[in-house]
């Protein structure tokens, strides 16, 4: 939980160097939450992570998540203070048809894995990525699975009949 | 000039030749399915891929396809080991989301369940490694003990590996006297028999010739790798979540959070040690503490009602009927709740868009965040104290590729 104080502080700490970048910032539920504009994304983490006031030094995790309304893929950042015990939330909103965005592999080397899960269930492009491959699914695979087009099972899938599983 | 060139000896050019191995997916000492492909300079490593998601069984896409009950099952197969810390971190989760207030009891019974859970993790994460440097009596011994906190489990939900522990809102029943017994004769019983094990490793030669200096890292490094629990600890970060952000109740007991220097695998076996005497400790404080009262809260939406009521009382045939087939709509909401899970900081990402369903699931598995350290952890050193760094990171495969 962030007090109004530090979250004033912490969207002024943004607005030194990158005015105007902030689309949206309050609170969800008991978190933090800012929705930045998607271009500076990795300056303004790297900008939290150096700057005496903040030091966003902690990744905590980094995901995905597809709104097939708005045909848009969002990012999420969850950065952590440790010594402050202060919790902040990234977001970024990318076009799916194009999800390109920077690496944060150069800030957190934990960012690396995450990122490549990212690309493998929802092909979010990462540039500058030093391996951008799938992660978790077989390289052959053709589609984004997490998209929310994608039912659960593969229905064109041939090799499960009912011979096999009984349905 | 030319003579004396003829005189020395010539450089003969050697060109260094690596070899590669597959260790893996299926070896016996990797305890799990992972891959690694190590470039090897005679027995020293050099560089290593590893290779994941063998075991994937996507379940951030089933989860959105399931109510919100059903995915309690999902989680008890991402760290088995500790599978019940899994089970009660998703209820809490759901609890956020609904802000139910939940009873004191059912606070402290799950500190009691989730403190077992890291003391059989922490357990066989132990023993394993004493296997690794060549000694398996401690395994056995061990895995005693485990099996009677299985047997607490088997009171408590009827289950043993796979718990699917508790219920949103908390437990299906309350503990019964067998229960107790069984939890007071394991507390009885088990700090001999760490103490013995302890004994046998702790100050043993071999056993720290081994291990100290054997996959090390540097705090620095290790937060870059977003490292969490007893990983992290061991490098010397001071990071727990039931202190720093505490749930169910951790802030009402006493206990301290070990940490290490080296990070290394001495470090870390040192660190899950002490942990399980703590967790002892928490155990013992949260029954003596063990208020009175209801053993669930009031969420009939997710609850079951007891079954004499569903068959006479038309409300609660309802609820029973809605809970089953899973239509119960859940209010809009975006939280992210974390535990200190038995290997790190174990968060669920719910976001709920108003369905029966989640409309997204993520799960931060500590596992996969501190893997991908693996490669770093091991250059330089031999590919027995690969096996050992492994065994000792307590990476679990069912978490790993979830």
């Amino acid at each position: 939980m962030m007090e109004a104080a530090a979250q004033e502080r912490l969207i002024s700490v943004v607005n030194e160097k990158f005015e105007g970048e902030i689309i949206e910032a309050g609170m969800v539920k008991d978190f933090f939450t800012l929705i930045l504009k998607r271009e500076k994304i990795v300056d303004i983490i790297r900008h939290l992570y150096h700057h005496a006031e903040t030091q966003f030094q902690y990744l905590t995790t980094m995901f995905a998540v597809h709104y097939p309304d708005q045909n848009q893929i969002a990012v999420v950042y969850q950065l952590h203070n440790l010594s402050k015990n202060q919790r902040i939330r990234l977001k970024i909103f990318l076009p799916a048809d194009n999800p390109t965005t920077s690496t944060l592999t150069k800030v957190f080397a934990a960012a690396n894995w995450m990122e490549r899960e990212a690309y493998d269930f929802f092909g979010v492009l990462f540039q500058g990525h030093p391996n951008l491959k799938r992660i978790l699914n077989v390289e052959d695979m053709l589609i984004f699975p997490m998209r929310k087009e994608y039912p659960l099972e593969d229905q064109t899938r041939e090799d499960k009949n009912d011979l096999m599983f009984g349905r | 000039m030319e003579a004396s060139a003829d005189i020395a000896p010539k450089v003969v050019k050697e060109e260094k030749q690596y070899s590669y191995l597959n260790l893996g997916p299926t070896h016996p000492a990797t305890h799990g399915i992972f891959q690694n492909v190590l470039k090897m300079d005679g027995e020293v490593i050099v560089d290593s891929t590893p290779t994941i998601g063998y075991i994937h069984r996507a379940f951030e896409k089933l989860a959105e396809h399931r109510p919100y009950n059903q995915i309690t099952p999902i989680t008890d197969r991402m760290n088995y080991c500790s599978s019940p810390i899994n089970n009660i971190g998703w209820h809490m989760t759901v609890e956020k989301l609904l802000s139910v207030e939940i009873p004191k009891r059912v606070q402290y019974l799950r500190v009691i369940i989730m403190e077992l859970a890291r003391i059989t993790d922490h357990l066989v994460c132990n023993a394993v490694i004493g296997v690794d440097t060549g000694a398996l009596t401690g395994f056995v011994y061990l895995f005693q003990q485990r099996e009677l906190v299985y047997e607490i489990y088997e009171e408590i939900c009827g289950a043993r590996l796979t718990t699917n522990i508790g219920r949103i809102g908390g437990f299906e029943r309350d503990f019964s006297p067998k229960a107790w017994e069984k939890i007071h004769k394991f507390l009885k019983e088990f700090p001999l028999v760490l103490k013995e094990f302890e004994d046998l490793l702790k100050r043993n030669r071999i056993f720290m010739d081994r291990t100290i200096g054997c996959g090390g890292i540097t705090a620095e490094r290790a937060l870059n790798y977003s490292f969490s629990g007893v990983n992290l600890r061991a490098a010397g970060v001071d990071y727990d979540v039931r202190a720093m952000n505490p749930y169910s109740s951790y802030e009402d007991f006493d206990f301290v959070i070990p940490v290490g220097t080296n990070g290394d695998v001495y470090d870390r076996f040192m660190v899950r040690q002490e942990e399980m005497w703590q967790s002892l400790s928490i155990i013992n404080q949260a029954i003596k503490k063990l208020p009175e009262g209801p053993y669930h809260a009031k969420v009939p939406d997710f609850y079951l009602p007891p079954k004499e009521e569903v068959y006479n009382n038309m409300e609660a045939l309802i609820y029973h009927f809605k809970i089953v087939m899973g239509e119960t709509d859940v209010p809009k909401g975006e939280v992210y709740h974390c535990v200190e899970g038995g290997n790190g900081e174990l968060g669920f990402y719910l976001i709920s868009d108003g369905g029966r369903q989640p409309f997204r699931l993520h799960l931060r598995r500590p596992c996969f965040i501190f893997y991908q350290a693996y490669p770093e952890m091991i250059k330089g050193s031999m590919l027995s104290d690969a096996i050992l760094t492994m065994s000792s990171m307590n990476v679990i495969a069912g978490e790993l590729d979830a």
